[in-house]
Protein backbone atom coordinates (compact mmCIF):
# COMPACT_ATOMS: atom_id res chain seq x y z
CA UNK A 1 0.00 0.00 0.00
CA UNK A 2 1.62 3.46 -1.01
CA UNK A 3 -0.74 5.49 1.49
CA UNK A 4 -0.54 5.65 5.18
CA UNK A 5 -3.52 7.05 5.43
CA UNK A 6 -7.31 8.01 4.20
CA UNK A 7 -6.03 11.86 4.18
CA UNK A 8 -3.04 11.17 2.60
CA UNK A 9 -5.01 9.20 -0.38
CA UNK A 10 -6.95 12.00 -0.52
CA UNK A 11 -5.33 14.49 -0.68
CA UNK A 12 -3.14 12.70 -3.23
CA UNK A 13 0.83 14.43 -2.97
CA UNK A 14 -1.03 18.16 -2.93
CA UNK A 15 -2.53 17.15 -6.04
CA UNK A 16 -5.69 16.15 -5.05
CA UNK A 17 -7.71 19.07 -7.03
CA UNK A 18 -6.34 17.59 -10.53
CA UNK A 19 -6.45 14.00 -9.64
CA UNK A 20 -9.64 13.88 -8.13
CA UNK A 21 -11.37 16.55 -10.39
CA UNK A 22 -10.08 14.22 -13.66
CA UNK A 23 -11.44 11.52 -11.61
CA UNK A 24 -14.64 12.73 -10.53
CA UNK A 25 -15.58 14.00 -14.09
CA UNK A 26 -14.39 10.87 -15.86
CA UNK A 27 -16.84 8.67 -13.30
CA UNK A 28 -19.63 11.30 -13.58
CA UNK A 29 -20.01 10.92 -17.51
CA UNK A 30 -19.26 6.89 -17.52
CA UNK A 31 -21.71 6.39 -14.93
CA UNK A 32 -24.27 8.89 -16.99
CA UNK A 33 -24.09 7.68 -20.50
CA UNK A 34 -25.10 4.15 -19.34
CA UNK A 35 -28.31 5.42 -18.12
CA UNK A 36 -29.04 7.52 -21.05
CA UNK A 37 -28.78 4.60 -23.24
CA UNK A 38 -30.59 2.60 -21.62
CA UNK A 39 -33.29 5.02 -21.42
CA UNK A 40 -33.17 5.44 -25.00
CA UNK A 41 -33.27 1.76 -25.83
CA UNK A 42 -36.74 1.51 -23.08
CA UNK A 43 -38.08 4.40 -24.53
CA UNK A 44 -37.38 2.53 -28.29
CA UNK A 45 -39.39 -0.64 -27.23
CA UNK A 46 -42.31 0.85 -25.46
CA UNK A 47 -42.93 2.51 -28.41
CA UNK A 48 -43.44 -0.13 -29.76
CA UNK A 49 -45.99 -1.30 -27.23
CA UNK A 50 -42.94 -4.05 -25.94
CA UNK A 51 -41.75 -4.38 -22.42
CA UNK A 52 -39.40 -2.26 -21.21
CA UNK A 53 -36.32 -4.72 -20.67
CA UNK B 1 -34.55 -18.44 -49.81
CA UNK B 2 -31.22 -17.59 -49.06
CA UNK B 3 -28.35 -18.24 -51.40
CA UNK B 4 -26.70 -21.35 -49.52
CA UNK B 5 -23.29 -19.75 -50.52
CA UNK B 6 -23.86 -16.66 -48.88
CA UNK B 7 -21.23 -15.86 -45.79
CA UNK B 8 -22.05 -16.58 -43.01
CA UNK B 9 -20.73 -13.71 -41.19
CA UNK B 10 -23.71 -11.80 -42.95
CA UNK B 11 -26.06 -13.15 -40.72
CA UNK B 12 -24.86 -10.79 -38.58
CA UNK B 13 -25.95 -7.43 -40.30
CA UNK B 14 -29.48 -8.70 -40.03
CA UNK B 15 -31.29 -7.04 -37.30
CA UNK B 16 -33.47 -9.64 -36.35
CA UNK B 17 -30.31 -11.45 -35.40
CA UNK B 18 -27.97 -8.92 -34.26
CA UNK B 19 -30.12 -7.52 -31.93
CA UNK B 20 -30.74 -10.48 -29.49
CA UNK B 21 -27.23 -11.27 -29.96
CA UNK B 22 -26.27 -8.26 -28.48
CA UNK B 23 -28.58 -8.00 -25.57
CA UNK B 24 -27.10 -11.10 -24.55
CA UNK B 25 -23.53 -9.95 -24.92
CA UNK B 26 -24.29 -6.50 -22.98
CA UNK B 27 -24.75 -7.65 -19.33
CA UNK B 28 -21.36 -9.68 -19.88
CA UNK B 29 -19.61 -6.50 -21.29
CA UNK B 30 -20.55 -4.43 -18.49
CA UNK B 31 -19.44 -6.55 -16.11
CA UNK B 32 -16.20 -7.28 -17.49
CA UNK B 33 -15.38 -3.49 -17.31
CA UNK B 34 -16.52 -3.18 -13.74
CA UNK B 35 -14.06 -6.22 -12.61
CA UNK B 36 -11.04 -4.53 -14.79
CA UNK B 37 -11.92 -0.92 -13.53
CA UNK B 38 -11.89 -2.10 -10.15
CA UNK B 39 -8.71 -3.93 -10.23
CA UNK B 40 -7.05 -1.34 -12.54
CA UNK B 41 -8.11 1.35 -9.90
CA UNK B 42 -6.55 -0.61 -6.80
CA UNK B 43 -3.26 -0.94 -8.67
CA UNK B 44 -3.03 2.49 -10.36
CA UNK B 45 -4.59 4.58 -7.18
CA UNK B 46 -3.68 2.26 -4.10
CA UNK B 47 -0.85 0.05 -5.22
CA UNK B 48 1.47 1.84 -7.76
CA UNK B 49 4.02 4.28 -6.54
CA UNK B 50 4.51 7.85 -6.37
CA UNK B 51 6.19 9.16 -9.64
CA UNK B 52 9.34 10.96 -9.32
CA UNK B 53 9.42 13.61 -11.31
CA UNK B 54 5.72 14.25 -11.27
CA UNK B 55 4.30 13.61 -7.72
CA UNK B 56 0.88 11.94 -7.55
CA UNK B 57 -0.56 13.89 -10.05
CA UNK B 58 0.88 11.38 -12.69
CA UNK B 59 -1.80 8.48 -11.44
CA UNK B 60 -4.41 10.83 -14.04
CA UNK B 61 -2.75 8.81 -16.59
CA UNK B 62 -4.77 5.93 -15.51
CA UNK B 63 -8.17 7.72 -17.27
CA UNK B 64 -6.13 9.88 -19.75
CA UNK B 65 -4.63 7.63 -21.61
CA UNK B 66 -7.52 4.84 -22.17
CA UNK B 67 -9.43 7.93 -22.74
CA UNK B 68 -7.67 8.86 -25.32
CA UNK B 69 -7.15 5.81 -26.70
CA UNK B 70 -9.95 5.24 -27.19
CA UNK B 71 -11.43 8.58 -28.62
CA UNK B 72 -9.16 7.32 -32.17
CA UNK B 73 -9.97 4.16 -31.91
CA UNK B 74 -13.55 4.37 -31.94
CA UNK B 75 -13.62 7.27 -34.04
CA UNK B 76 -11.44 4.98 -36.88
CA UNK B 77 -14.37 1.69 -36.14
CA UNK B 78 -17.13 4.26 -36.78
CA UNK B 79 -15.25 5.79 -39.62
CA UNK B 80 -15.12 1.61 -40.96
CA UNK B 81 -18.57 0.65 -40.12
CA UNK B 82 -20.06 4.12 -41.94
CA UNK B 83 -17.97 2.97 -44.98
CA UNK B 84 -19.20 -0.37 -45.15
CA UNK B 85 -22.25 0.68 -44.33
CA UNK B 86 -22.35 3.24 -47.54
CA UNK B 87 -20.23 0.91 -49.76
CA UNK B 88 -22.40 -2.23 -49.20
CA UNK B 89 -25.68 -0.29 -48.49
CA UNK B 90 -25.65 -2.48 -45.38
CA UNK B 91 -28.11 -0.49 -42.73
CA UNK B 92 -27.03 -2.10 -39.66
CA UNK B 93 -23.52 -0.87 -39.86
CA UNK B 94 -24.72 2.49 -41.01
CA UNK B 95 -26.57 1.83 -37.22
CA UNK B 96 -23.23 0.99 -35.44
CA UNK B 97 -21.61 3.85 -36.43
CA UNK B 98 -23.77 6.41 -35.53
CA UNK B 99 -23.92 4.58 -32.00
CA UNK B 100 -20.24 4.98 -32.23
CA UNK B 101 -20.35 8.68 -32.42
CA UNK B 102 -21.51 9.60 -29.11
CA UNK B 103 -19.36 7.18 -26.96
CA UNK B 104 -15.86 8.28 -29.05
CA UNK B 105 -17.03 12.26 -28.62
CA UNK B 106 -17.13 11.48 -24.82
CA UNK B 107 -13.77 9.83 -24.50
CA UNK B 108 -12.37 12.66 -26.36
CA UNK B 109 -14.19 15.55 -24.15
CA UNK B 110 -12.55 13.01 -21.07
CA UNK B 111 -9.22 12.80 -22.72
CA UNK B 112 -8.91 16.69 -23.40
CA UNK B 113 -10.47 17.23 -19.79
CA UNK B 114 -8.20 14.78 -17.77
CA UNK B 115 -5.34 16.33 -20.15
CA UNK B 116 -6.06 19.79 -19.04
CA UNK B 117 -6.11 18.67 -15.18
CA UNK B 118 -2.87 17.21 -15.90
CA UNK B 119 -1.32 19.58 -17.68
CA UNK B 120 -1.68 22.47 -15.37
CA UNK B 121 0.45 20.85 -11.80
CA UNK B 122 3.02 19.49 -14.70
CA UNK B 123 3.19 22.11 -17.18
CA UNK B 124 1.66 24.93 -15.56
CA UNK B 125 -1.04 25.31 -18.41
CA UNK B 126 -4.41 24.28 -18.89
CA UNK B 127 -4.29 24.21 -22.66
CA UNK B 128 -1.61 24.90 -25.10
CA UNK B 129 -1.61 24.92 -28.50
CA UNK B 130 0.27 22.30 -29.45
CA UNK B 131 -0.04 19.77 -32.12
CA UNK B 132 -0.96 16.63 -30.01
CA UNK B 133 -3.68 18.85 -28.33
CA UNK B 134 -4.97 20.61 -31.12
CA UNK B 135 -5.48 17.44 -32.88
CA UNK B 136 -7.40 15.89 -30.76
CA UNK B 137 -9.86 19.11 -30.03
CA UNK B 138 -10.06 18.40 -33.85
CA UNK B 139 -11.60 15.05 -33.28
CA UNK B 140 -13.98 15.90 -30.80
CA UNK B 141 -15.21 18.58 -33.88
CA UNK B 142 -15.40 15.93 -36.29
CA UNK B 143 -17.05 13.73 -34.11
CA UNK B 144 -19.74 17.24 -33.07
CA UNK B 145 -19.40 17.38 -36.92
CA UNK B 146 -20.56 14.06 -37.47
CA UNK B 147 -23.22 13.89 -34.96
CA UNK B 148 -24.53 17.53 -36.72
CA UNK B 149 -24.25 16.66 -39.79
CA UNK B 150 -26.30 13.20 -39.56
CA UNK B 151 -29.23 14.47 -37.61
CA UNK B 152 -29.49 17.62 -39.99
CA UNK B 153 -30.46 15.19 -42.33
CA UNK B 154 -33.92 13.63 -42.52
CA UNK B 155 -33.42 10.75 -45.32
CA UNK B 156 -31.89 8.35 -42.78
CA UNK B 157 -29.96 6.85 -45.52
CA UNK B 158 -28.99 10.01 -46.70
CA UNK B 159 -28.00 10.80 -43.95
CA UNK B 160 -26.05 7.91 -43.03
CA UNK B 161 -24.33 8.04 -46.38
CA UNK B 162 -23.02 12.25 -45.87
CA UNK B 163 -21.91 11.00 -42.60
CA UNK B 164 -19.86 8.08 -43.56
CA UNK B 165 -18.23 11.00 -46.60
CA UNK B 166 -17.55 12.88 -43.32
CA UNK B 167 -16.17 10.27 -41.15
CA UNK B 168 -13.72 8.67 -43.75
CA UNK B 169 -12.71 11.79 -44.49
CA UNK B 170 -11.92 12.90 -41.32
CA UNK B 171 -9.93 9.44 -40.39
CA UNK B 172 -7.46 11.15 -41.40
CA UNK B 173 -6.92 12.72 -38.38
CA UNK B 174 -6.42 9.91 -36.27
CA UNK B 175 -2.71 9.14 -37.32
CA UNK B 176 -2.05 12.91 -37.26
CA UNK B 177 -2.84 12.43 -33.87
CA UNK B 178 -0.90 9.54 -32.92
CA UNK B 179 2.64 10.37 -34.98
CA UNK B 180 1.99 14.11 -33.64
CA UNK B 181 4.42 13.99 -30.83
CA UNK B 182 6.74 12.10 -33.19
CA UNK B 183 6.58 14.63 -36.32
CA UNK B 184 6.23 18.16 -34.27
CA UNK B 185 8.14 19.23 -31.73
CA UNK B 186 5.09 18.87 -29.14
CA UNK B 187 5.00 19.61 -25.26
CA UNK B 188 3.13 16.68 -24.83
CA UNK B 189 5.08 13.59 -24.15
CA UNK B 190 6.22 11.04 -26.35
CA UNK B 191 4.49 7.74 -26.37
CA UNK B 192 5.23 5.54 -22.84
CA UNK B 193 3.74 2.48 -24.44
CA UNK B 194 4.16 1.32 -28.06
CA UNK B 195 3.99 -1.84 -30.07
CA UNK B 196 7.96 -1.49 -30.73
CA UNK B 197 9.57 -0.65 -27.81
CA UNK B 198 9.96 -1.55 -23.98
CA UNK B 199 7.69 0.37 -21.74
CA UNK B 200 9.13 3.80 -20.24
CA UNK B 201 6.96 2.76 -17.26
CA UNK B 202 7.07 0.61 -13.64
CA UNK B 203 5.01 -2.63 -14.50
CA UNK B 204 2.69 -1.99 -12.09
CA UNK B 205 1.48 0.96 -13.40
CA UNK B 206 1.54 -0.36 -17.00
CA UNK B 207 -0.47 -3.11 -15.94
CA UNK B 208 -3.39 -0.34 -14.29
CA UNK B 209 -3.39 1.59 -17.40
CA UNK B 210 -3.87 -1.59 -19.13
CA UNK B 211 -6.68 -2.64 -17.14
CA UNK B 212 -7.96 0.63 -17.40
CA UNK B 213 -7.62 0.56 -20.88
CA UNK B 214 -9.78 -2.85 -21.59
CA UNK B 215 -12.17 -1.67 -18.83
CA UNK B 216 -13.02 1.23 -21.16
CA UNK B 217 -12.98 -0.89 -24.04
CA UNK B 218 -14.99 -3.06 -22.54
CA UNK B 219 -17.81 -0.24 -21.31
CA UNK B 220 -17.59 0.79 -24.45
CA UNK B 221 -18.73 -2.22 -26.17
CA UNK B 222 -21.60 -2.28 -23.59
CA UNK B 223 -23.32 1.05 -24.19
CA UNK B 224 -22.49 0.91 -27.94
CA UNK B 225 -24.71 -2.00 -28.41
CA UNK B 226 -27.20 -0.86 -26.22
CA UNK B 227 -27.56 2.27 -28.23
CA UNK B 228 -26.92 -0.01 -31.23
CA UNK B 229 -30.77 -1.60 -30.20
CA UNK B 230 -31.76 1.60 -29.68
CA UNK B 231 -31.23 3.12 -32.73
CA UNK B 232 -32.40 -0.10 -34.55
CA UNK B 233 -35.46 -0.05 -33.17
CA UNK B 234 -35.98 3.54 -33.76
CA UNK B 235 -35.83 3.26 -37.46
CA UNK B 236 -37.18 -0.08 -37.83
CA UNK B 237 -40.09 0.47 -36.17
CA UNK B 238 -42.62 -1.12 -38.81
CA UNK B 239 -40.56 -3.94 -39.30
CA UNK B 240 -41.52 -7.32 -38.42
CA UNK B 241 -38.22 -8.45 -36.48
CA UNK B 242 -38.42 -5.21 -34.55
CA UNK B 243 -42.16 -6.31 -33.41
CA UNK B 244 -40.96 -9.76 -32.81
CA UNK B 245 -38.16 -8.53 -30.20
CA UNK B 246 -40.44 -6.56 -28.81
CA UNK B 247 -42.98 -9.02 -28.03
CA UNK B 248 -40.42 -11.67 -27.20
CA UNK B 249 -42.49 -13.83 -29.45
CA UNK B 250 -41.71 -17.59 -28.76
CA UNK B 251 -40.47 -17.98 -32.45
CA UNK B 252 -37.04 -15.85 -31.58
CA UNK B 253 -35.10 -17.71 -34.84
CA UNK B 254 -36.55 -18.97 -37.51
CA UNK B 255 -35.94 -22.51 -38.33
CA UNK B 256 -35.18 -21.16 -41.87
CA UNK B 257 -32.55 -18.77 -40.55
Amino acid sequence: MNWNSAADFFAMGGYGTYVWGAYAVTLACMAVEPVLVVLRHRRARRALGGAPR
Amino acid sequence: MIDKTHWRLFRFASPATFYPLAGKLVPWFAAVAAVLAAAGLYLGMLRAPTDATQGDAYRIIFIHVPAAWMSMLLYVVMAFWAAIGWAFNARLASVVARAIAPTGALFTFLALWTGALWGKPTWGTWWVWDARLTSELILLFLYGGYLALVSAIDDTRRADRAGALLAIVGSVNVPIIYFSVIWWNTLHQGASVSVTAAPKMASVMLLAMLLMTRAFWANAFAVIFVRTRAIALERDNHAAWANDAVARAPVRQGASS
